[in-house]
């Protein structure tokens, strides 16, 4: 039976310290693909196929736990329940691919949870550092270091002209994916945001929203990343993506400061009241949670709102997500009664409880 | 036809997705369909960055006609994994690594399009990396050597073919 720690706690240990820029970047990942030479990739491997590439990679991490990079543990997925594999997603330690079109799919975690290395998603390997605030070089550094300890033992699928080879072409080259989560509620506010990602698509990167449906941005959080992988070497893609986000850190303070001079006090009513609904409310959908949450984050970020801290707000956003209500208030949760368990987290967490 | 997305471009990809015998049809813009990214709601994955890469595969060969089709056959087949051209270009997504060699000629305009790019200068396996940078200092050293036999110094082309052999010398003894 594997560990459940990583399913039962909502925050993993990097949410809780903040990194720079933390009241706008909410997060940095860096995720490379890796495959093994003359192994089929994940999308035409039988079952055999795929424990073999499991027994290669797993063992990697095993041998070398000594490496500084913390404690892993192994999480075969056919050994976990639905729920569990839902609030893994949820909290981003593992891919929807991993849980629906995976034979022998596995995720090394690490203790703080900060590095998931999965096995058998797309590519063969996957390896996703995940750092609290805008730490996008430190999360490559982490992940290179890691991809360097496998390429001691693994015989990676490398072609000198086309760099590392990947299960799907928009991938191929440098493996790499690196973005960063951004809150900006006031570039969304001030009607900026358009413009604002309409000229991050025209530098090669790429925005959309998180836990939103499709693109729309639930809660003003948006995932910045590099769309090309080709042609460019891993330190430029990590540059352009770096100073893009801080160019947009830069647009968001100057829009926030604009608020703040021009509508002090329509401002301030809009993160009082959501405060206020997210305190006392008895229902409360997670389209409008994730929008009110975003105001409360804002309040705090400006200082209006003295608490609750922003590692508490991080937990909220991940406990009242569908998965983890239901591992906490029952499995068979309808979605009107996930509408209340959420008010009552909300309540039991800001409000009085009674 | 419009959009069922946005309501105001035409649709220009259309496809069916089966689910226990009932058909359902989605027909969007492209636009709307970068947008939507991974997922479109309610084809619980049905629709896919896959079918967007498989949407400009597919037009690859339409639009440059007979010679694009030519140039590479549906047909063309990865001997190591089986898979067929024809087959890469409806899932977006290759069998195993040895398809990028076979399916080779194909993928230029594609990677031009993705990626902007065809050639990687990205970060190489330290293992196998002494050989690659052999094999790119070589690839250097002959253009060399062709510019010097254009410009008729014939005294440093010398130098530079030796400097080649002596290269390869040491790749054939690694």
């Amino acid at each position: 039976m594997p560990d459940l720690r990583f399913t039962e706690q909502a925050l993993s240990e990097w949410m809780r310290s903040g990194g720079s820029h933390s009241e706008i970047v909410i997060s940095s990942r860096v995720r490379i693909a890796r495959n093994i030479q003359h192994h089929p990739f994940p999308l035409l491997a039988t079952k055999n196929q795929a424990d073999e590439v499991l027994d290669v990679l797993a063992p990697v991490v095993d041998q070398n736990q000594d490496a500084g990079y913390g404690t892993f543990e192994l999480v075969k997925l056919d050994e976990l329940e639905e729920l569990d594999k839902k609030v893994l997603v949820e909290k981003h330690l593992i891919s929807p691919n991993l849980v629906n079109d995976s034979r022998s799919g596995a995720v090394l975690l690490n203790e703080e949870e900060s590095v998931s290395i999965m096995i058998n998603e797309e590519d063969h390997l996957r390896i996703q550092c995940l750092f609290p605030g805008f730490q996008v070089r430190e999360a490559w550094e982490r992940a290179t270091a890691i991809d360097d300890i496998f390429e001691e033992s693994v015989d990676y699928a490398f072609d000198d002209r086309r760099g590392y080879l990947t299960s799907c072409p928009t991938n191929v080259g440098t493996g790499l994916r690196a973005s960063v989560m951004m809150h900006l509620p006031a570039l969304v506010m001030t009607k900026q945001i358009g413009r604002i990602l309409s000229a991050v698509n025209q530098v090669g990167l790429t925005a959309r929203g998180i836990y939103g449906e499709g693109s729309e941005a639930a809660g003003n959080i948006f995932q910045i990343s590099n769309q090309i992988t080709l042609g460019q070497t891993e330190a430029e893609i990590i540059d352009n993506l770096h100073g893009v986000a801080i160019q947009i850190i830069d647009h968001e303070r100057n829009a926030r400061q604009r608020l703040l001079d021009d509508s002090a006090l329509r401002i301030t009513d809009r993160i009082m009241r959501s405060y206020g609904i997210l305190s006392y409310a008895a229902v409360m959908e997670l389209k409008e949670a994730s929008q009110r949450l975003s105001d409360v984050r804002l309040g705090v970020d400006l200082g209006i709102l003295k608490a609750p801290s922003i590692s508490v707000l991080n937990e909220l956003n991940v406990k009242t997500q569908p998965g983890f209500l239901q591992k906490m208030f029952g499995e068979k949760l309808s979605s009107a009664e996930c509408d209340m368990y959420r008010a009552k987290l909300f309540r039991d967490t800001l409000g009085i409880t009674h | 036809m419009v959009c069922q997305e946005c309501g105001v471009r035409p649709a220009t990809l259309h496809f069916t997705k089966i689910v226990n015998g009932e058909k359902t049809e989605f027909h969007i813009c492209e636009n709307c369909a970068r947008e939507k990214g991974e997922l479109i709601p309610g084809t619980s994955g049905g629709f896919s960055i896959h079918s967007l890469l498989s949407g400009l595969l597919d037009l690859e060969g339409a639009s440059k006609g007979k010679s694009a089709a030519e140039a590479k056959p549906q047909d063309v087949r990865c001997e190591e994994c089986g898979m067929t051209y024809g087959q890469f270009s409806k899932l977006g997504r290759f069998g195993c690594s040895s398809c990028y060699k076979y399916f080779d000629k194909g993928l230029d305009p594609l990677f031009k399009r993705v990626h902007g790019s065809t050639s990687h200068v990205g970060k190489i396996p330290k293992r196998i990396g002494a050989q690659i940078q052999f094999k790119r200092q070589i690839d250097e050293l002959k253009e060399q050597l062709q510019e010097a036999i254009m410009q008729e110094e014939f005294e440093s082309a010398a130098e530079l073919r030796d400097q080649i052999r002596k290269l390869e010398k040491e790749i054939a003894q690694e």
